[in-house]
């Protein structure tokens, strides 16, 4: 089984908890992935390790044919790992624009002397960024908004951003953390419909982490579940939905 | 979502804007030069001169501070590797033109700013700031106590050697207005085209979440050192400008942590993130002092007795204008500023 992202005995601790226990799963290219499990079960600490934020006390991950035991979250950045954040990570004090046009840093190609003094490969960066920061906003209903400061948008809004600021890039690969906590059904329905948009127009292959197990099972197409630091389950919606083990520990008895 | 995206987004007026802008550069231009035929030589060299200077330093950290998020109190350091380089390249090779001499010297400070900004890859906030006082109190040492960098003075000063470009004696007030303008009006072109590039876009997205910034691809560590050397060399101009273009004759002193402080006063009260806020922040700190000093002799105030008491309250003031500034608008002036400008635009809209 070869996948765009495996993780093989990956384990992570903090001054002795242990976070993540010997985790291997693997993630299949353009596929829509739901990790859930209870709050602490380690879910964000395992995409903090995926893009190097975190660095794993044992194991290793492929990413795209590159294995690797750490990595820089620029590297990552690099490789093409996209990430959106729990709690909004957004620049809070830059426009929507601006925090879209950031997500494409790593594409900048021209030196620091052609970008401030607009020499050589400069003009063809800025209006490159500037078409497809506008192409990802617009794609995302974020248009009317390009020239807001973000902290004075909506929650929901925001989350858009920080969606958009990850996607302009192209990334092959989408780490998502909780991109629809805090909203109401209807909120979720459309972020549902938005990911899966991205999914299939995009091509990125999508992690995701969500609390609600309704939206997860009608949106991923694979899902793992984590408890304590261990994999509880891994496989299609319908599969781990009738898992005895998930059910005793996550989903509740179903009667 | 349909209610989300029917709040009023505010649209840039940017066709209008760019209009009033060139007019605004063009007509400021204009008065910068014509300054020299309304002022008098005491105020070209005791308000004017050191004002500009000071707001050019006050760019310097800006970009550091204000764009990057990094805090210095060692920014006076860096004006006096400006000062010392300038110095020792116009005695030492005086076959360069002073614009050289300038640039060369911003880049020394430049380099020692990069050296200098070092631990900001470990640490931040608070303890960085106590770092960079290493810079202020390792310089100010070696320019007192090695006096090579003074060239033998047994007074351990420098005096500039004759301010000149093309021949053109630069030593009047009127000749040192123009060096200090001049120098000032290219470095704020600078520091604009830095902010408005991709540069000061990286810049402001690692002040604002600096994990985020790396996690998108962002390459933190060398846009952070950048920042300290692009901020160094705005300081290290302004240090060669204070000590020849305002000072004439400077030492190690003149660059010491209380001069540090006022550059970080500077960006406080003009405005963090800010250009032009800078060069009201330096008017405030040049010209309260003044004012306060003028004020003194005005009104009677011998029953404080000496004038080391006179001198003390003086600074009780100051400090007490700066705590309510900082309540009342901790924005900066700037943002006065701007809200001044924005409600004349909307009173012309609305008579329109």
């Amino acid at each position: 089984m070869t996948g765009l992202l495996e993780l093989h005995d990956v384990s992570l601790s903090f001054k002795g908890v242990r976070a993540l226990n010997a985790l291997s799963f693997s993630v299949a290219k353009g596929e829509i992935c739901a990790l859930i499990g209870p709050n602490g079960a380690g879910k964000s600490s395992l995409l903090n390790v995926i893009n190097g934020v975190y660095r794993a006390d044992a194991g290793d991950i492929v990413f795209d044919g590159l294995r690797f035991e750490a990595i820089h979250p620029q590297k990552a950045a690099h490789l093409g790992i996209g990430r959106t954040f729990q709690h909004n990570a957004l620049f809070r004090r830059l426009s929507v624009r601006e925090n879209v046009l950031a997500g494409l840093s790593r594409h900048g190609n021209a030196s620091f002397f052609e970008n401030i003094f607009r020499l050589g490969r400069d003009g063809a960066e800025r209006q490159g960024f500037l078409a497809r920061a506008e192409r990802t906003m617009s794609f995302l209903g974020l248009d009317r908004h390009a020239g807001r400061i973000v902290s004075t948008l909506p929650y929901g809004l925001q989350k858009r951003v920080d969606l958009a600021r990850a996607l302009v890039a192209g990334p092959k690969l989408l780490l998502l953390d909780e991109p629809m906590a805090g909203m109401n059904q209807e909120e979720k329905e459309e972020m549902s419909r938005v990911i899966r948009e991205v999914n299939r127009v995009f091509g990125s292959t999508v992690v995701l982490i969500e609390h609600d197990v309704g939206i997860v099972l009608n949106l991923a197409s694979h899902v793992v579940v984590l408890d304590y630091g261990r994999k509880l389950a891994d496989g299609a919606p319908d599969e781990v939905r009738k898992n005895p083990d998930v059910i005793a520990a996550y989903l509740g008895t179903v009667h | 979502m349909t209610t989300l995206q029917e709040s009023a987004p505010t649209k840039p007026l940017r066709q209008p804007a760019f209009g009033v802008g060139t007019l605004a550069i063009v007509a400021g231009l204009i008065a910068a030069f014509a300054v020299p035929a309304i002022a008098d030589d005491y105020w070209l060299s005791s308000i004017i001169i050191p004002t500009v200077i000071m707001g050019l330093a006050g760019i310097g950290l800006n970009l550091l501070m204000g764009y990057t998020g990094l805090v210095s109190i060692g920014s006076a350091a860096f004006m006096s590797i400006g000062a010392f380089s300038t110095y020792n390249l116009l005695l030492r090779a005086p076959f360069l033109p002073l614009p050289v001499v300038l640039i060369i010297a911003g880049l020394i400070a430049a380099i020692a700013g990069v050296i200098f900004g070092l631990p900001s890859l470990r640490i931040k906030g608070f303890y960085l700031g106590a770092s960079t006082l290493g810079a202020q109190f390792l310089f100010e040492w070696l320019f007192t106590n090695f006096s090579w960098f003074s060239n033998d003075s047994q007074s351990l000063t420098i005096s500039a050697p004759r301010l000149q470009i093309l021949d053109y004696d630069l030593q009047s007030a009127t000749g040192r207005y123009y060096l200090v303008i001049a120098t000032t009006v290219l470095l704020i072109a600078l520091a604009f085209a830095i902010v408005k590039s991709r540069v000061g876009r990286e810049w402001m997205a690692i002040r604002d979440m600096d994990v985020a910034a790396s996690v998108i691809g962002i390459r933190v560590a060398r846009r952070k050192l950048l920042s300290f050397g692009i901020s160094s060399f705005f300081l290290g101009i302004a240090g060669a400008l204070w000590a020849f273009g305002y000072l004439g004759t400077a030492d190690a002193h003149a660059f010491n942590l209380d001069k540090s402080f006022q550059i970080l006063f500077i960006v406080i009260i003009g405005g963090v993130a800010t250009i032009f806020g800078n060069f009201l922040g330096a008017a405030f700190i040049v010209l309260t002092p003044i004012l306060l000093d003028r004020l003194s002799l005005i009104i009677d105030l011998s029953f404080l007795g000496d004038q080391g008491a006179l001198a003390n309250l003086q600074h009780i003031i100051f400090g007490t204008i700066i705590i309510v500034l900082l309540i009342k608008e901790p924005d900066g002036l700037s943002s006065l500023g701007r809200r001044g400008v924005e409600a004349l635009r909307s009173r012309a809209r609305s008579s329109n």
